[in-house]
């Protein structure tokens, strides 16, 4: 369906100017090798600067690789980047050439750019607006709609027109739940009716979890890992994650709540201790002892409220050594 | 007192049945979703390499004429949101320009050509200035993958921002057009001619717009550029050319607003001299259709990356 090689792309660095210092050369992707199967909703997750969407764009011909191999349907995007546009419906990140359009005319101009003739088009917009909800909105400009309105009708101009392939970047972003529910609604009628495949980028962990086939994360323009969500968990299966909330000082003259705070503070940079707030990675025996002394004892006194969950993508992700801040930029070529 | 809260807060929340849970559902390991087509795939080596042999039917490319229309019809739809209240700036501007100039000049030709310029003024404004604007913020923003990802030719994109930013200076160039002839006591007759001026400098300042838009590295230079233009187009358009030197004179006859303020300010002439129009009119023409072709090429160079 969509296959990646090799995938290769720098940055060229660029020259320091008055006000913007100069920033070294980088390499946004780095041998990059990717399979998504047919009618499989395929996600990419990563933090900020992980070389997601420089991924993404090279998938959609936007952007020329330095080396590597794009097929997606047996056509080769590297040497017909043109090809893409006939191939996949693409979801960006901004929604400028559409702002000042009706929601309506939006899906409709965008499904007579996709080749449609007027009245496909225009059933088209109408089948797409009603499915996600959008009819009371039809008449007003993007501009005007709020954050998340605004991307539901941007994701209506990505659905239009059959597409085998859609690639959604950041789809729900600021969406309210009912938003969120349609579009994965309307997503997965076209995978059951039309077979079609999915390529996600996304930050939200939780939804990753609940819509995506299977996963690949990335980091600094490499994939880390590349499983089911399910598979992915099962690498950090022997631990569980055990947080602590505390009313008052807890009573660290318990020698196992003494330890616990040690085993807190030595912990990875997302979990430690926050004020009351002690997360903890554990094997599911140690946890059950943990739990076993705060609820009993001088430390249930001062136990305001405990939670234990199994690992959830966010474990996986850190597990796996991706930087949970994402504070620095990707790795120097 | 504080124990019994506690005691139900703490029991409340995933608990300890989760404990002996947590191994069953982490070992246990199979959702629905993930039973599906996972063990094949997981290991990603060549598993798809059948996609491969038979390339799948590509879907129909946009035409030109409709691709064009759709993107002229959405353009136009623009201007009730945003363009409307620049478009009375810009006719003021050029009404307030002639008012202005009314103490300096007195009649003849140079009346001709101020209000002719300013008419012309309205075009630059609109076609020069706010396009390469647009067309700049569009690139800078990444608006332009919008376009890059449909399967439309990129003269469709550019022609139909083009021409609809030239339809957006009609009413401002007839307005303008009207009162400078009335403010003047300049012979309406031959107005018309602002049905081939408009279109034909309005082709030409757009397609310098779009192309500076497109090819400027930065935003703020898009803006810049298109800025100057209309400056250019107000000083070299506006004042009489019989007072300027020969340098600002050459550099006048390198705008391509130039022509058409040449071929309406003739039209004022009780007797037009219509050759000469015809050739100030070919020229904006032959300017405007390499204008156009340069930023259809401007627009291919920023689409792809």
């Amino acid at each position: 369906m969509c296959t990646v090689r090799g995938l290769v792309k720098t940055y060229p660095a660029a020259r320091g100017r008055r006000g913007a210092p100069a920033t070294p050369a980088v390499r946004a992707s780095d041998g990059i090798d990717l399979d998504v199967v047919r009618g499989e909703v395929f996600g990419l997750l990563g933090p900020n600067g992980a070389g997601k969407s420089t991924l993404v764009r090279q998938l959609t011909g936007l952007l020329r690789p330095d080396e590597g191999r794009v097929r997606v349907l047996g056509h080769d995007l590297v040497r017909h980047p043109e090809r893409a546009a006939r191939l996949l419906g693409y979801l960006g990140q901004d929604s400028t050439a559409l702002d000042e359009l009706t929601v309506s005319l939006a899906a409709e101009t965008t499904a007579r750019l996709r080749g449609l003739d007027t009245r496909a088009a225009r059933a088209e917009r109408d089948a797409v607006i009603e499915e996600l909800g959008l009819g009371e909105l039809a008449g007003r400009p993007l501009k005007k709609l709020s954050g998340g309105q605004r991307r539901l009708a941007c994701v209506a101009a990505a659905l239009v027109g059959e597409r085998p392939l859609l690639v959604l970047d950041e789809p729900t972003t600021g969406m309210d739940p009912v938003a969120r529910r349609a579009v994965w609604a309307a997503v997965d009628r076209r995978r059951a009716e039309r077979g079609v495949t999915v390529l996600l980028v996304t930050h939200n962990v939780i939804e990753a979890e609940t819509v995506l086939d299977r996963v690949a994360v990335l980091d600094r323009g490499r994939v880390i890992a590349c499983d089911t969500p399910t598979g992915l968990k099962a690498l950090v299966a022997d631990e569980v994650r055990l947080e602590l909330v505390w009313r008052a000082e807890p009573p660290l003259d318990v020698p196992e709540v003494a330890d616990l705070r040690k085993a807190a503070e030595a912990a990875r940079s997302a979990d430690g201790v926050t004020g009351r707030r002690w997360t903890l990675r554990l094997p599911p025996e140690a946890a059950r002892a943990a739990i076993a002394t705060v609820t009993g004892g001088p430390a249930f006194a001062a136990l305001d409220d405990f939670t234990l969950a199994t690992p959830s993508l966010e474990d996986v992700y850190i597990a796996l050594g991706g930087r949970a801040e994402g504070a620095e930029g990707l790795v120097k070529a | 007192m504080s124990v019994v809260p506690a005691l139900s807060g703490a029991s409340g929340t995933a608990g300890v049945p989760g404990v002996s849970d947590a191994p069953a559902g982490l070992s246990g390991a199979s959702g629905a979703r993930g039973a599906s087509g996972v063990p094949g795939a997981s290991d990603g080596s060549g598993t798809s390499g059948e996609a491969g042999d038979m390339p799948a039917p590509l879907a129909a490319r946009a035409r030109l004429l409709p691709a064009l229309a759709a993107v002229y019809r959405a353009q136009l739809s623009r201007a009730r949101v945003a363009r409307i209240p620049l478009l009375f700036v810009a006719t003021f501007q050029s009404v307030g320009i002639m008012i202005l100039m009314r103490g300096v000049v007195d009649g003849g030709s140079e009346a001709r050509s101020v209000v002719a310029g300013s008419s012309v003024l309205v075009v630059a404004f609109v076609a020069l200035n706010l396009l390469a604007q647009y067309f700049g913020q569009l690139r800078a923003s990444g608006g332009l993958d919008h376009y890059a990802t449909l399967p439309v030719p990129p003269a469709a994109v550019v022609l139909g921002a083009a021409a609809a930013y030239a339809s957006f200076t009609v009413p401002g160039t007839a307005v303008t057009a009207v009162m400078g002839s009335a403010l003047f006591q300049l012979p309406m007759a031959h107005l018309w001619i602002l049905l081939a001026v408009i279109p034909l400098s309005g082709a030409a300042l757009a397609g310098l717009g779009a192309a500076l838009g497109l090819l400027a590295p930065r935003q703020e230079l898009a803006t810049l550029c298109g800025q100057l233009g209309m400056s250019a187009a107000l000083l070299l358009g506006v004042l009489p050319a019989a007072r300027m030197p020969q340098v600002v004179s050459y550099a006048r006859d390198l705008l391509p607003s130039t022509y058409g303020v040449e071929a309406l300010a003739r039209a004022f002439d009780g007797q037009p001299d219509w050759w000469a129009i015809c050739a100030d009119l070919g020229v904006c023409a032959g300017v405007a259709v390499v204008s156009l072709a340069a930023a259809t090429w401007a627009y291919r160079r920023a689409a792809v990356r």
